[in-house]
């Protein structure tokens, strides 16, 4: 099976942005940056549909061409070959225009199912899967809890407010994973290894316009201080007295 | 006046108070609104949806069949026919699942998880959280149709005297992905997502059968959901579906109390957006009482049950 993992990477969850000058662009100065958690979890599902069904597994990111670490790592865990479609500006791409390039690039590739995290824990959009699998005419289960995979067709399990959905679909397909689907795992000194002989590719792309611009960016509005009511169970009627007679939630 | 469609969940004969809200945004924005509903039993709420600002409703009664590629056409026909120039829907599952799927069938793009918009004039605008709440981003939106699913907890529900036009509307065919089996949640829980309050609780619970301390207090309030940390989660504690942070859900209660959670980032990105916060620890140093509202030092053990005692003291004088 034509087996495709699009992963996204993303400033660490400790990065602290600036506002930039211009006061809507981030200042990016010493950001550290990671595989988005749940990317990690396609990387491996996408492993794990080879391992049962055979295969090749293609990383494809769309991004940075520093992200190739992230995607050799990926590379020493399993997956066969790996793509960046490198853009100097992914920071500022919108949903429609990563949507757009990502599934003209999947068409290329011949891809057969295709694994996504449910959400780029950055722009926190959860929006590419669906629309890639849209423009493309392909099936799309999000927020994937577990998996069975076959000839042609699946079924997924997804989590929603009211309860578990199952959910049976035909291939081609996107898959977008939640926690709960697998338990990425670590590589191995042989997988590093091997990881090195492997390619990356870094390519161009046709840019497709964005439709959304940053006009502003501003800090959150300062909370007001806080204060302790109170130690211990002792504490409680106060507290209950400020929820009641100041925030007035009870 | 421009139109603005809005999608409408509903379950058991009720619309979801998101997607309430979402119908409330629309008419606060001075929109012409029409409401979308769906399923053999969406007739009962469509009636209500009059109330709610909607001046039109389409039922898309269906086949018994549920398929997201399908409601995702369904709506933006809808869209076209109404000249509509945005598209709402609750940043729920179902609303995230489907938007995009909408947005790309008008090949527009997507604005998530919205907390603000401005459609008085010139260019649309939306205001939403950006890295992970950390900045608050403006965007402005040239898209042919403006595509925005809307945070729970965030618009005013516009409750009202109106009645809407009620049309049947037929659903297509050809469906890439089809819902077998819902199974649903035990005991009609709450989710931790769209509750007015949340209790929450972290590594300072201790062992996982002390979560009954915190499920009794949010019983105790009637309307609170269950929430956790990353930290127990992932030990296995407790499901993440009730995980609240960066790696879980966001949300946004009138009230959310953390019961022994530090307070590390990745956590404060899912609830730094709470009305009022309340935060429960023995280490005064914690960094969640650098957000908290009100903070009370001490044992979990000893406060959470007398809170909770306290809390069902004041529901039964009412």
């Amino acid at each position: 099976m034509n087996i495709v993992a699009c992963v996204k990477r993303v400033p660490v969850t400790e990065a602290q942005p600036k506002i930039a000058a211009d006061g809507k662009s981030v200042d990016a100065t010493g950001f550290e940056y990671m595989l988005s958690f749940y990317d990690d979890l396609a990387v491996e599902e996408a492993i794990r549909a080879k391992e049962k069904l055979g295969g090749e597994v293609t990383v494809l990111t769309l991004g940075a061409s520093e992200a190739s670490k992230e995607l050799r790592d990926a590379l020493a865990k399993g997956a066969d070959k790996a793509t960046v479609l490198k853009d100097p500006n992914w920071a500022a791409r919108d949903a429609r225009s990563t949507a757009k390039v990502l599934a003209k690039k999947l068409q290329e590739l011949g891809a057969e199912v295709v694994f996504m995290g449910r959400v780029a824990t950055d722009r926190d959009n959860a929006a590419v899967g669906p629309y890639v699998a849209t423009v493309l005419g392909w099936a799309c289960v999000t927020d994937v809890v577990k998996l069975e995979l076959a000839a042609g067709k699946g079924k997924a399990w997804r989590e929603t407010e009211d309860g578990v959905e199952t959910i049976e679909f035909a291939l081609p397909a996107v898959i977008t994973c939640d926690k709960g689907l697998n338990e990425p795992r670590y590589s191995g000194l042989k997988g590093i290894m091997a990881a090195k002989k492997k390619p990356i590719d870094e390519v161009a792309f046709d840019d497709v316009a964005n439709q959304q611009s940053v006009a502003k960016l501003e800090f959150p509005p300062r909370r007001k201080d806080g204060r302790i009511v109170g130690q211990g169970a002792a504490g409680v009627p106060a507290l209950i007295d400020a929820l009641r007679n100041e925030a007035k939630v009870l | 006046m421009t139109t603005i469609v809005v999608f409408v969940e509903h379950s058991k004969g009720q619309a979801r108070r998101a997607s309430l809200e979402a119908l409330g945004a629309a008419k606060a924005a001075g929109a012409r609104v029409v409401a979308a509903v769906e399923g053999s039993d969406a007739q009962a709420v469509a009636s209500t949806l009059g109330r709610f600002g909607a001046e039109r409703v389409a039922v898309f009664a269906g086949d018994g069949r549920v398929s997201a590629d399908r409601s995702a056409r369904d709506l933006a026909a809808l869209v076209r026919e109404e000249g509509a120039t945005a598209c709402f829907a609750a940043a729920t599952s179902s609303g995230k699942s489907l938007m995009p799927r909408i947005a790309a069938t008008l090949d527009s793009t997507l604005h998530s998880d919205c907390t603000g918009l401005d459609l008085t004039g010139g260019a649309p605008k939306v205001v939403r959280p950006w890295l992970a709440g950390k900045l608050i981003a403006t965007l402005e939106s040239s898209a042919p149709v403006l595509c925005a699913t809307l945070r729970p907890n965030t618009f005013a529900v516009q409750e009202g005297s109106g009645s809407a036009e009620i049309v049947a509307k037929p659903s297509s065919s050809d469906l890439k992905a089809l819902l077998v089996s819902i199974e649903a949640k035990t005991g009609g829980k709450l989710d931790v997502k769209e509750a007015p309050i949340v209790v929450s609780g972290g590594r300072g619970m201790k062992a996982p059968e002390h979560f009954a301390l915190i499920e009794e207090l949010a019983a105790a309030f009637g309307n609170a959901a269950v929430g956790a940390s990353r930290a127990v989660v992932d030990a296995g504690w407790r499901p993440h579906a009730e995980q609240v942070g960066q790696t879980g859900k966001t949300v946004s209660p009138q009230l959310y109390i953390a019961v022994g959670i530090s307070g590390a980032i990745q956590h404060l990105a899912g609830m730094r957006t709470a009305k009022t916060i309340v935060a429960i620890n023995k280490d005064a140093d914690a960094p969640i009482f650098k957000v908290a509202d009100y903070g009370l030092v001490g044992d979990a053990f000893e406060i959470v049950p007398a809170l909770t005692a306290a809390v069902k003291a004041i529901r039964a004088q009412r």
